[in-house]
């Protein structure tokens, strides 16, 4: 009962959408707005062919690949960073710059550097993902309560062992927030990354189909975004619902008292 | 890490030498402790009390080796202390914030231990026995969170008490825990320490609570501190709420630590630093009622 409560929650807004869109066309014949109807049709030709092999997995590979990547990068940088004073004074300031740069104006700097190449696609993917992770880390390890940091202390919870039980635990909500940046970041730049000088993948093909007035096609690409997007952000939350169970929970209970 | 016991009494678990304290901040210096010297003797329960500000929380940093002594040393069991050491234990007043959120009670008492790398098999009975000692034993899966501030504290106690030290420091462990709670935890105190006979330093606010405690109590002046007076506590080894403190004695020995802590709110200072004195000629007169005895957190 209550899964299909939630289920109506979920799919009561889209449907109502989808609705509005077909009633909306109804007997029109615009070019460039296709029917629900039309889409749906095109939709499975479309994508569920050699296309699914040829550009959907490779860029939803490249995707997983880079955002994994910073995530690592950025939990590793973060926690280093958070950590030993001299280097975060150290570091900063540079890091506020490269920052700042916008990860689309890197593509042609990569592809010259790197060529067009799977590895240049994925660093742009890193390059924009990683400073949410990075920077929620710094703040998440430099706010490790100073009471818990004494007794891990005094018990000889030193190290690794100190990193492992305690900082990142203790940070893991800052992280958390920020990878759920970096997803919404990543699926961006996957599709940035693609347009400029790609011969496959999502973002490569939807511009393909727009410069060849494939305009049904086209618009079924982008809804092949928004549901890797909703399926990323579900798989996110289902993660992030157990590995904090603790700290909603916590939150929880000083709310209610 | 030189032995440099020459000056402790050879008996001392826990010495505590010359040891002074000051704090560097932009206003200038400030001179926390300013000359500390006492012994506990293995197997000791001492209270230390004083007024608030009296750099009691300073004190027990640089004994638990979480900070550096500005001069002066301490000494666990003849080594010098230059970093928390293996044999001690500390509990510490912010139950809330001790404990791991993240780990269940077990895994918040297992951990210290599994951090050393103690058999698993080991590791299971010292927990189970530690928690329960402090009457714990039917909430491991919980998560702190999930108890009450007093059963936090409990858990804390499990933990410090499963890691097996030598000597325990408590830090006003039961300043934020409520009247009843607290006298439940007081008497769990006397249990533990009895049966481990550990060495406890349990510093306090609270002079009832000092005189309950302790086999002897050390009052700290006011800051810059020192040692205002160290008494010995002559009542029964078997302690309880209700007939300790109906004793004439315990009224005696409270009125007299009461009134040492009054003095040094005034800016009293003992005339010979570090002259134990004994407590045998407690005054009767009842102290100024404006007094606070506890009510103050750190």
């Amino acid at each position: 009962m209550k899964v299909l409560k939630t289920a109506a929650y979920v799919l009561a807004l889209p449907v109502l959408l989808v609705l509005a869109w077909w009633v909306s066309t109804l007997g029109t014949v615009n070019f460039f707005v296709p029917t629900p109807a039309a889409l749906v049709n095109k939709f499975g030709e479309v994508w569920f062919g050699p296309r699914f092999f040829s550009d959907v997995l490779p860029s939803i590979a490249r995707l997983l690949i880079g955002v994994v990547a910073a995530i690592v990068i950025g939990v590793v940088g973060g926690v280093l960073i958070g950590s030993v004073k001299w280097l975060r004074a150290l570091l900063e300031p540079t890091l506020e710059f490269f920052r700042a740069i916008p990860p689309p104006v890197l593509v042609p700097v990569l592809i010259l550097l790197m060529g067009i190449t799977d590895s240049m696609k994925i660093a742009v993917i890193i390059s924009g993902c990683v400073w949410p992770v990075l920077l929620n880390t710094i703040e998440g390890v430099r706010a490790v309560d100073g009471v818990l940091s004494d007794s891990a202390h005094t018990y000889g919870i030193d190290g690794w062992a100190r990193v492992r039980y305690l900082v990142l635990p203790s940070a893991s909500p800052q992280i958390l927030a920020g990878v759920r940046q970096s997803l919404s970041l990543g699926l961006i730049l996957m599709v940035i990354s693609e347009m400029f000088a790609s011969s496959s993948g999502l973002g490569f093909t939807i511009v393909q189909f727009q410069r060849s007035f494939a305009i049904p096609e086209m618009w079924s690409g982008i809804v092949v975004l928004g549901l890797l997007g909703v399926a990323m952000s579900f798989i996110f939350q289902w993660a992030e619902r157990n590995i904090l169970r603790w700290y909603h929970g916590q939150k929880e209970v000083e709310n209610a008292a | 890490m030189q032995p440099s016991a020459a000056q402790a009494a050879p008996e001392a678990m826990l010495s505590v030498r010359g040891l002074k304290k000051v704090y560097q901040t932009d206003g200038g210096d400030v001179e926390a402790v300013r000359n500390l010297t006492f012994d506990l003797r293995a197997g000791e329960l001492a209270c230390l009390v004083g007024p608030s500000g009296s750099g009691k929380t300073t004190l027990l940093k640089c004994i638990s080796g979480l900070m550096a002594p500005t001069e002066g040393e301490v000494l666990l069991d003849g080594k010098r202390v230059s970093g928390p050491p293996k044999k001690m234990a500390v509990v510490f007043q912010e139950y809330g914030r001790s404990l791991f959120p993240w780990m269940r009670v077990r895994d918040n008492v297992e951990l210290p231990l599994k951090n050393q790398g103690v058999p698993k098999a080991e590791r299971d009975r010292l927990v189970d026995e530690a928690l329960e000692a402090v009457g714990l034993a039917h909430v491991p899966r919980s998560y702190p969170w999930q108890l009450s501030g007093g059963m936090q504290q409990r858990v804390a106690i499990a933990r410090a008490i499963a890691y097996q030290p030598e000597v325990l420091l408590m830090d006003e462990p039961f300043a934020a825990v409520d009247a009843q709670t607290r006298a439940d935890l007081e008497d769990l105190i006397r249990v533990v320490w009895k049966k481990l006979g550990v060495t406890v330093l349990f510093v306090t606010h609270d002079i009832d609570e000092s005189v309950y405690l302790g086999e002897r109590v050390i009052i700290l002046s006011s800051s810059p501190t020192v040692v205002q007076e160290d008494i010995v506590i002559d009542l029964p080894a078997e302690r309880d709420q209700l007939n300790t403190r109906s004793l004439p004695r315990f009224t005696e020995l409270r009125h007299h630590v009461y009134e040492q802590i009054q003095l040094a709110k005034k800016g009293h200072r003992p005339a010979a630093a570090g002259a134990p004195a004994a407590a045998t000629a407690a005054a009767s007169t009842p102290a100024a009622p404006t007094a606070d005895s506890g009510a103050s957190g750190a």
